[in-house]
């Protein structure tokens, strides 16, 4: 497989970024199948290649795809605390700024190890649009902050089920399990002394926490991502 | 005992729930529920049905009364914490009356699906045959073991996650990740009380390095190996920063054995 991305990666190479779609379809007209054609997309596209905003993102297939769609998410998060601390809102405590930091630095680590995980088969860098974000006003911020973390537990917790690995679901729930934390951290942050860290509106009467498919995540999450994310080779079940 | 709530909840995950139940007439059975069959019947009756309906494998069903025992002890102690008077700060109670209430109603969802499976409460021993004598006269001693059982709880229901992977149990493993994240958000929620309180010095609402008391139930939470990829100094970031971004799992065996300090002999 080595070989054959080397040999079809000096045929598209390209002087300009070409979108995952794109490849996609060339592959297809190539005759190569679906399953080779993500294995060889992956393969050919360097990690650290900034994908061009606006560019279309395919998410890919099987674990691979669940993972990638988690290091999106992953990259949102890190890309939105790093704003965050960088212009820390005004009346921040120093007890938050320096949970902020902390939770800055875990969704960092989250990215990266994914993007080291996925290796070759790792999307590229994201470009985000925090423009709804007013990252001056603590409201805006931490109000912001929950709605990813909120969605990142319901991804993950959805997602469990979409793994065929048990090494993949076990890294998910060591994940999982922290932004479950951050979700708690930083709702005591908005509601202190209050149910809001486990509140009624996430969990319902069997104590269950949310879960969501990723075609629910994806057209919630998109509006802060300039690239159009696509999850349609994502398994569904 | 909520069994509506379970129903709906078990179509969220599973579409053709109503399907599957479709063997055992619901229109009988739940009118039979609403007229006839005492209270006590209902949870029997429907957690039968849901077993055969789902067939869920033995394997899962072991694995939910290992979690059981864990809500058992959850939902007991927090319980009789907001019933002791003069123990948690009144400004706290909100906190640990949520996490109270989640955890009772683990215990009823576990116990439901389980059926007659279900195993039976223990007997507890919340000072852990004497380590916490003052774990109910002393907030600082209720809360940190309060927010160790949870942290416990994540790590039970993570290293048991594998084991729910059958075609089968995909309804029971996607309900126990749901019950996995309200843990960690209970011992989250409990940690900042702590640490706005200063009760414990440098608690924070995630676990850094293995500290934490009791020591067996933060063993290995230091790990920063993750899948072959060493995440202390990823873009710089620190062991203790790694450390927490990951919460590790436990095995069974080390569960147990650390629960058993908490169940009377």
């Amino acid at each position: 497989m080595k070989q054959l991305n080397e040999g079809l990666s000096v045929n598209i190479k390209t002087d300009r970024p070409v979108t995952f779609v794109a490849r996609r379809n060339f592959l297809k007209s190539a005759g190569m199948t679906t399953i080779a054609g993500a294995i060889f997309l992956a393969g050919c596209d360097k990690d650290d290649d900034p994908v061009m905003a606006g560019d279309n993102v395919d998410l890919g297939m099987g674990d691979i795809g669940i993972l990638n769609y988690a290091y999106a998410l992953e990259q949102l998060e890190a890309d939105f605390y790093i704003r965050v601390v960088d212009t820390i809102f005004s009346g921040a405590t120093q007890k938050e700024k320096d949970m902020l930091m902390a939770i800055r630095d875990h969704e960092i680590v989250h990215r990266e190890y994914l993007r080291n995980a996925l290796g070759a088969n790792a999307i590229g860098q994201l470009e985000f649009n925090f423009s709804a974000v007013d990252f001056t006003n603590r409201a805006s911020v931490l109000g912001t902050a929950r709605t990813f973390e909120d969605t990142g537990v319901s991804a993950y917790n959805g997602a469990g089920t979409l793994l065929k690995e048990a090494a993949n679901l076990l890294m998910a729930g060591k994940i999982v399990s922290v932004e479950a934390r951050h979700a708690a951290a930083i709702r005591s942050m908005l509601q202190a002394n209050s149910t809001h860290f486990a509140g009624d509106d996430i969990i319902n009467a069997n104590g269950l926490d949310l879960s969501k498919k990723p075609s629910e995540v994806l057209p919630a999450v998109q509006s802060f991502i300039k690239n159009k994310l696509t999850g349609s080779s994502l398994p569904q079940s | 005992m909520n069994l509506y709530h379970i129903i709906s909840e078990l179509e969220k995950v599973d579409e053709d729930v109503h399907e599957r139940l479709n063997y055992i007439s619901r229109r009988s059975v739940f009118n039979t529920i609403g007229k006839k069959v005492s209270a006590l019947a209902i949870p029997t009756l429907v957690a039968t049905s849901l077993n055969k309906a789902y067939a869920a494998t033995p394997v899962a069903m072991d694995v939910l009364n290992f979690a059981l025992t864990l809500e058992y002890l959850d939902s007991e102690y927090f319980t009789k914490g907001i019933n002791t008077a003069n123990l948690i700060p009144g400004s706290d109670r909100p906190v640990f009356t949520q996490v109270a209430k989640h955890e009772n109603e683990h215990v009823a969802f576990i116990k439901a699906t389980l059926g007659n499976k279900a195993i039976p409460k223990p007997t507890f021993d919340f000072t852990g045959k004497g380590l916490f004598p003052d774990v109910f006269t002393n907030y600082k001693t209720f809360a940190m073991v309060g927010h160790a059982f949870e942290d416990h709880g994540v790590r039970a229901y993570k290293g048991q996650a594998g084991n729910l992977m059958a075609a089968e149990d995909k309804p029971i493993l996607e309900a126990a990740l749901r019950i996995h994240s309200v843990e960690a958000r209970h011992t989250a929620g409990i940690r900042y009380l702590i640490n706005i309180r200063n009760l414990v010095e440098e608690t924070e609402p995630w676990i850094t390095l293995n500290e934490g008391t009791p020591a067996g139930i933060y063993t290995g939470e230091d790990n920063t190996m993750q899948g072959g990829v060493e995440t202390s100094g990823l873009a710089g970031r620190s062991k203790e920063r790694a450390s927490e971004a990951f919460d590790e799992p436990l095995s069974r065996e080390a569960v147990l054995a650390n629960a058993s300090r908490f169940i009377a002999t």
